[in-house]
């Protein structure tokens, strides 16, 4: 699959590399106009999480799909999350809690600008997945309070036991039929159609056969992306406002077919400072990564040679690579699953396979653990994970504390000492083991 | 049931030794003192207990490892910015405290107790784990089919660990037993509200501790005759302001901030403490079907707190408003775990309520290991003298 390059092209290479770059960008763009513009166009809008996050139904209602993940990270990207986290803090919020929902207070507080530089409206109805994450239920009452908006609780199950039960897929599938669709069917003001949710699960599928073909292209060495620096942008419209558009999928075929090319020519991963050279490490990394300091974090990694070949924080909003695709024939049941199966709602045992999975199929030389200091969901119980890790593949673990979009709590030079002890006991294990070999 | 002659020093000494105790000494002669006995221990806030009792286990509360665990190697398995409470509770179970416990309930409270299941399972094969997911929708055709099914789930894995089936007449029978207990303590919350002075918050706090580790019927028992006994002794009725204390649900305060409290002169007349012992309201029937039953309560007429979704806006926080009311409180202490993402997410929407009708509130932050109290009695103090000034007509 070739994408289609313009004719007056500065370079093929440049071209290749920014299609789907520039086609993301222009698709994030042209829904922060839909949801700013809504109240002139009248069109209704939804609040909704990410893990969890139905655009496909969404979708069936006309509905603007506004996830406020996205706003908090596009902020810490601009550096003003910093701010709106000490506004929600000066209102009264612990400094102890979750930063994605200070800083969308704070947002909120503070005139809710969206990036485009216009004020979000008030959400028409806050969809409240609850899906691996319990302050999700936390932060869609303290966003009601504000807007007093209808709130639909959908009740994700937890995969406590390592499998979905068929009592798991019946209690979603019954809040979709008894309260989700007829509640939005009431704030839209429109039917709900099945066929046209299958109409978008299908193109879903279509998207998520060539998002699991990416990620997995970093099972080759060299590997042509980096899974979690590069992944982060990678899994934007899929799992953001676009899954189950024609955007997404075409979005999906250009950015395989640039990595097709990369593969072709034995190219590494695009980074901030053009392409990757060496690879001398390959990591797997679990946890979301920091926001306020993306670039310099990112460095500190393509510096060293080091290149993420997977990453559990690429599953947050669907887990893909095991099989699971949305499937038309069972709408409301692929819902379920998918819901069901995004990976915060995962045991930790199943996250400890998952990793373990990752670190043979994608041969990698350790485990680094990016704990972020306000997110329980995923942080309590890393140090087990990485002991297990470490246990299971005899490979090293290591771990570092930073913050998604806490500025305050994340320190480059600790992070830098701590990655670069890392790289070098990969290095004496390696020498170890050829030693012994 | 025999009631003896103690008086509220005696029994609440009984009850300090139990809280002392982290080697389970009662519960492990327990589960000795007959073959076929097992234990199933659970964490706030809530679990059907009715249903380890019908299998004839003892339900064990195991509510963190308090001021005197010295923790050790539950701090290699937490990050300094997780609550306490799973490292202390790890620390239990490393050490071979809880080596006698068959089973192992995590209920769904927030992520870390839901996490700290899947580190038990990896650490514990042995022991029976199950994550209890409860239902945060409630209606009975969704939420309340779901639920009868989770608790027929976790039925079916009780009934595995003793090789013996729970009869619905079993179950009928535990929730009659527990029904009794429920209206003790019910009584005895009732008592302290009418006559604070008699039922001082750290006796009320010891006894609910004590139905933590012992058999139902004992625990009923000890309520029984702590209420004769508080109802019988004079004690002297002081100036102090009544207020009501909120996110102490799950990792637990050190009873020392308990006692902080009342000396700095407030009447603690409710709390939420122990939430198991007081989660549904009312009698749960006897006659019918027990799961559906026990559904119905919880769907219904059970409490309310940070770890449950509030489907209606207009009646978010007005439990507590309630509370303050019905008990003729005069503020709130909000108090809660440091990084306990659910009491300090829900605090300022408590707040907001409270400010709205003019109930003043205070709030700080404690571990359960926390050792200086001087700042809270001092906090709360200045609290209650501001609250008797305002309200001198
Ligand atoms: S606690 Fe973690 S998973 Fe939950 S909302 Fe915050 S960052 Fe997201
Ligand atoms: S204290 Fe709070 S955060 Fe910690 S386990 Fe309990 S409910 Fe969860």
């Amino acid at each position: 699959m070739t994408p289609k390059t313009p004719a007056a092209a500065p370079s093929p290479r440049e071209v290749v590399k920014e299609l789907s770059m520039v086609k993301q960008k222009e698709m994030i763009a042209a829904n922060y106009d839909a949801i700013t513009s809504a109240p002139e166009t009248g069109r209704k809008v939804a609040s909704t999480f990410v893990p969890g996050n139905l655009n496909e139904l969404l979708m069936c209602f006309d509905l603007l799909n506004n996830l406020p993940e996205i706003n908090a990270i596009q902020n810490g990207m601009k550096k003003v999350s910093g701010d709106y986290i000490n506004e929600a803090e000066k209102r009264g919020h612990s400094e102890d809690v979750c930063t994605y929902v200070k800083a969308d207070l704070g947002m909120m507080a503070k005139g809710n600008i969206a990036p485009n530089g216009k004020p979000l409206p008030r959400p028409d109805v806050l969809l409240l997945s609850y899906t691996g994450c319990f302050t999700f239920m936390k932060w869609f009452e303290l966003v009601r309070d504000e807007y007093k908006c209808p709130t639909i609780m959908l009740q994700v199950p937890y995969q406590a036991d390592g499998k979905i039960t068929a009592n798991m897929r019946s209690y979603i599938v019954k809040q979709l039929k008894d309260d989700v669709i007829p509640t939005l069917e009431k704030v839209s003001g429109v039917k709900f159609d099945i066929d046209r949710l299958r109409e978008y699960l299908r193109e879903s599928a279509k998207a998520e056969d060539d998002f699991v073909w990416v990620m997995q292209s970093a099972k080759k060495k060299p590997s042509p992306i980096d899974a979690y620096f590069g992944g982060v942008y990678y899994i934007g419209p899929i799992f953001t406002a676009f899954r189950g558009t024609r955007d997404a999928t075409e979005y999906y075929r250009l950015l395989r077919g640039e990595i097709e090319e990369r593969i072709a020519k034995g190219l590494g991963p695009v980074t901030p400072e053009g392409d990757m050279k060496s690879q001398k490490y390959r990591l797997v990394v679990e946890g979301p990564p920091n926001w306020t300091s993306f670039r310099e974090f990112w460095k500190m990694f393509y510096d060293e040679g080091a290149v993420v070949v997977a990453s559990s924080y690429t599953k947050v909003g669907g887990t893909y690579d095991f099989g699971f695709r949305h499937d038309p024939d069972h709408p409301l049941e692929t819902l379920a699953d998918y819901c069901l199966g995004v990976y915060t709602n995962r045991s930790l045992p199943m996250r400890v396979d998952l990793l373990e999975n990752y670190m043979r199929e994608y041969d990698a030389d350790g485990l680094l653990i990016n704990s972020i200091k306000s997110c329980n969901s995923f942080s309590a119980g890393q140090l087990m994970i990485m002991r297990e890790i470490e246990k299971r593949t005899g490979k090293p673990g290591a771990f570092i504390e930073t913050d998604l979009v806490d500025p305050r709590y994340f320190s480059a030079a600790n992070v830098k000492n701590r990655l670069e002890s890392y790289f070098q006991m990969i290095d004496q294990k390696r020498k170890s083991v050829a030693s012994a070999a | 049931m025999t009631v003896t002659n103690r008086g509220t020093a005696q029994i609440t000494a009984w009850c300090q030794e139990l809280f002392d105790d982290l080697d389970f000494t009662v519960a492990r002669k327990w589960k000795a003192a007959a073959p076929g006995r097992g234990v199933v221990a659970y964490m706030p806030v809530y679990v059907p207990r009715e249903l380890i009792h019908a299998a004839g286990m003892l339900p064990l509360g195991i509510l963190g490892g308090g001021e005197n665990l010295e923790v050790i190697h539950g701090d290699a398995y937490y990050q300094s910015y997780i609550c306490r409470i799973p490292r202390s509770t790890l620390e239990l179970g490393i050490t071979g405290k809880l080596d006698f416990v068959d089973g192992f309930l995590f209920p769904s409270i927030c992520d870390v107790i839901r996490n700290l299941s899947g580190i038990w399972k990896l650490l514990f094969p042995k022991v029976y784990v199950r994550y209890f997911d409860v239902p945060q929708t409630y209606v009975d055709d969704t939420g309340g089919s779901f639920y009868v099914q989770e608790m027929q789930e976790l039925r079916e894995g009780l009934e595995h660990v003793t090789g013996r089936k729970i009869t619905d007449e079993a179950l009928r029978d535990s929730i009659a037993v527990y029904n009794q207990n429920r209206r003790l303590i019910r009584d005895l919350y009732a008592l302290r509200s009418r006559a604070p002075w008699l039922v001082p918050t750290s006796e009320l706090y010891l006894l609910l501790r004590a139905g933590m580790v012992l058999p139902v019927e004992e625990h009923s028992q000890l309520v029984t005759e702590y209420l004769a006994a508080a109802q019988a002794e004079q004690r002297p009725m002081r100036d102090n302001c009544r207020v009501v204390m909120n996110g102490l649900f799950c990792e637990q305060p050190p009873l020392n901030l308990i006692k902080a409290i009342e000396m700095s002169g407030c009447y603690v007349v409710d709390d939420d403490f122990m939430l198991v012992t007081r989660w549904l309201l009312d009698d749960v029937p006897v006659a019918g079907d027990p799961l559906q039953n026990l559904s119905t309560a919880f769907l219904h007429r059970s409490m309310e707190t940070s770890a449950k979704y509030q489907p209606d806006l207009a009646q978010k926080g007005k439990y507590l408003i309630d509370s303050v009311r019905e008990n003729g409180a005069e503020g709130v202490i909000f108090a809660a775990p440091s990084f306990c993402d659910p009491a300090l997410l829900e605090r300022p929407m408590l707040e907001t309520r409270l400010d709205a009708v003019d109930v003043p509130h205070i709030g700080f932050k404690y571990a359960e290991n926390s050792g200086q109290m001087q700042p809270v009695r001092e906090q709360a103090g200045t609290f209650a003298d501001s609250i008797k000034l305002w309200s001198t007509p």
